[in-house]
């Protein structure tokens, strides 16, 4: 005889409902984005820190990602593009005792964002990023982004990416970061373990969302819908800890190499 | 409104006070880097630029006496990013940079005006545009301090033309960036910034601190309105658990799309300097009974102009000063007292014309308006010239320019 186990969900709120502002739920991702995977996955870990909410700040920049600060209810900041970085160095530099978590996207922090991304973690600055990899600029509509897999199409690379995609982990590794991780969207364990490593870790953390956008890289690519890009990517993926991370290139629809690659 | 001013007595503060005296010899680097010490500045981030090379390092030299913190920065955009980000834990913040850093900076000044973020940005203006002359003195970036970001806002802006006005002016920019929660730009440069000069500094200077929520923690608002126009804020980590963007907001610090929010958000960000200007705007009119010209100057051409201003009085001409302390917000009113009171109104400033534009509109054609460039070389001849000419001048339409000297070959 199977047994159910039935959990009483009345009069229980779910434990992500004090960090995020509830007021502005629904939040603007599309069905199948892999953001709001990432939000619970950093709620989940302050949850594990046993962190309170007066002692960590998120700062956000501009595009879809840019958007998280907007939702979790700490204080948070959505700036400009591509300075979330320089603006969460301002934060820490001048209130040290301030856990400064940074999560935006790809294009915001590789692209425009580049040099800060660069030289924060050359300064190696104590703020933890966050930074959800969706290959394309979604909020605009989906150009080509840094990061785009070459090939891979998009409403401005219509003959196919001719660029090489920005390996993100490489990149931190090579300024200076201290932690860096990728995980998917679907690694939503491993991900808020990585987090809680990250923000714990002092010096500056770098961890990759490997994420599906439903709306455009998979429309325009016809990968389907975002559960099976998810499951795309999950499938697809290999843990190895401590890989080199000059072997971390993102191939379209290739092998993605997941797991925490520096910690020093 | 704004009860949170307070004096602070600053006699042993300045290091280099161990004096009795009260005057020092300082350069215009100097006093405004003691100002803003002085003043409570904890946070200084910039990028090196020509030519604020000695600000920075006598920054950083007496920085540590008074527990501030510095950051050089990987670029001007970030500098002012940082600075912003700096504010917002409670920190007096303040960068420095010249025309091209300035340009880069046009970014977060619009996202220090969306924000109401206090902080202080000191602009060294060079000759222009793209990487002009570095080391030389001008006055190009006025128009660029009131419209260079994209998007409507009010500035505040201030010139000081000595050093004694950079200490004096320094202070109240800090206190106008607290008072009404908006970046301050003091449009000063090289030759002041150089110049050495006997700065008096008072034992006792009035601060104001920025307006300060008091009330129940969950029901913090960071753009709602208690008293007066300025929201009242808080600073990071005090648990408030605010939000804000720089999208066009409500109250609340959400985003909100639409005209309604843009309207009561923007108009109120412009309005707080507007209907504040003449609580801010200062200036220095030597008036008189009867006068046929005014010379209206700021800045550094301001010794020239005196100069000339002198010149002519000797040789029984009919002519006044007037001084613009504060640039941004204009005294509009003031212009067109003084147009309707004199004949004519020149304009001496080192630029191809930009104060002359705003003096022309106020005016509203009550007085003739004539501009001449001043370009660090025998200003004030050039002045006087312009003077004389001008007395003689019928009404005419249009702004009338006066070539400094004769251009022939480069």
């Amino acid at each position: 005889m199977n047994t159910v186990n039935t959990v009483n969900t009345e009069n229980k709120e779910h434990q992500v409902v004090n960090w995020l502002r509830m007021d502005r739920i629904p939040h603007i991702w599309c069905p199948g984005c892999g953001i709001g995977i990432t939000v619970e996955a950093f709620v989940l870990a302050l949850e594990k820190l046993k962190i309170k909410s007066d002692e960590i700040c998120v700062v956000s920049g501009i595009g879809c990602t840019g958007r998280v600060a907007g939702y979790i209810k700490v204080d948070s900041f959505h700036t400009t593009h591509g300075r979330a970085i320089p603006f969460a160095t301002g934060i820490k530099l001048a209130n040290p005792k301030i856990k400064v978590v940074v999560i935006s996207g790809d294009g915001d922090l590789i692209s425009i964002g580049g040099n800060h991304f660069m030289h924060a973690a050359r300064r190696n600055i104590d703020i933890t990023v966050i930074c959800v990899n969706n290959f394309i600029y979604a909020m605009t509509g989906g150009q080509v982004a840094p990061t785009t897999p070459f090939t891979a199409y998009t409403t401005t690379s219509p003959y196919g990416n001719f660029e090489t995609a920005s390996n993100i982990p490489q990149l931190a590794e090579s300024a200076g970061a201290k932690y860096v991780a990728r995980w998917t969207s679907l690694h939503a364990r491993r991900l808020i373990n990585s987090i809680v490593e990250a923000i714990q870790k002092p010096g500056f953390s770098v961890i990759e969302v490997v994420s599906p956008c439903p709306m455009y890289y998979s429309r325009i690519n016809r990968l389907g819908e975002g559960i099976n890009m998810m499951k795309f990517y999950h499938k697809n993926s290999v843990i190895k800890h401590f890989e080199p991370t000059e072997n971390l290139n993102i191939d379209y629809q290739g092998k993605l190499i997941v797991g925490k690659f520096v910690d020093r | 409104m704004f009860s949170n001013e307070d004096t602070k007595n600053i006699k042993n503060l300045i290091v280099d006070m161990t004096m009795d005296s009260k005057t020092y010899n300082l350069t215009g680097n100097q006093a405004c880097v003691e100002a803003a010490l002085a003043a409570g500045c904890k946070f200084f981030g910039y990028y090196p630029i020509v030519p604020c090379l000695n600000f920075i390092e006598y920054f950083i030299r007496k920085s540590k006496n008074f527990d501030a913190t510095v950051v050089q920065m990987e670029d001007e955009i970030s500098a002012l990013a940082a600075v912003l980000g700096a504010s917002w834990t409670g920190k007096k913040s303040m960068t420095v940079t010249s025309g091209p850093g300035f340009s880069n900076m046009m970014e977060h000044v619009g996202l220090g005006v969306m924000l109401e973020t206090p902080c202080v940005i000191v602009n060294f203006q060079r000759l222009g545009p793209g990487e002009g002359i570095p080391n030389v003195p001008a006055q190009g970036d006025i128009m660029q301090a009131r419209w260079g970001s994209h998007g409507d806002y009010e500035i505040i802006a201030l010139a000081p033309s000595s050093p004694q006005e950079m200490f004096d002016f320094t202070i109240q920019a800090f206190n106008l960036s607290e008072k009404y929660r908006t970046p301050v730009v003091i449009l000063t440069d090289e030759s002041i910034a150089h110049q050495k000069e006997i700065v008096t500094i008072p034992d006792k200077i009035k601060l104001i601190q920025r307006p300060k929520y008091k009330g129940p923690k969950d029901e913090y608002k960071p753009f709602k309105l208690e008293e007066g126009i300025v929201p009242p804020m808080v600073n990071i980590g005090e648990g408030y658990k605010f939000h804000v963007t720089g999208l066009t907001h409500d109250e609340k610090g959400y985003p909100v799309m639409n005209e309604k929010c843009q309207e009561l958000n923007v108009h109120r960000l412009v309005n707080k300097i507007r209907l504040n200007a003449e609580k801010i705007i200062q200036f220095e009119s030597s008036k008189e009974k009867e006068s046929d010209l005014a010379v209206l100057f700021y800045g550094s051409t301001s010794k020239s102009a005196k100069k000339a201003i002198e010149e002519a009085k000797k040789s029984g001409l009919k002519v006044e000063s007037f001084r613009l302390m504060t640039v941004w917000p204009f005294p509009e009113k003031k212009i067109f007292e003084l147009a309707q009171r004199v004949k004519a109104i020149l304009v001496a400033e080192s630029n191809y014309g930009q104060i002359v534009l705003e003096v022309e509109r106020c005016t509203h054609g009550k007085a003739n308006v004539g501009f001449v460039h001043c370009d660090g070389k025998d200003d004030a001849e050039a002045i006087l010239r312009a003077i004389k000419d001008m007395i003689q001048k019928e009404r005419k339409e249009g702004i009338i320019e006066y070539e400094h000297s004769e251009y022939s070959e480069y």
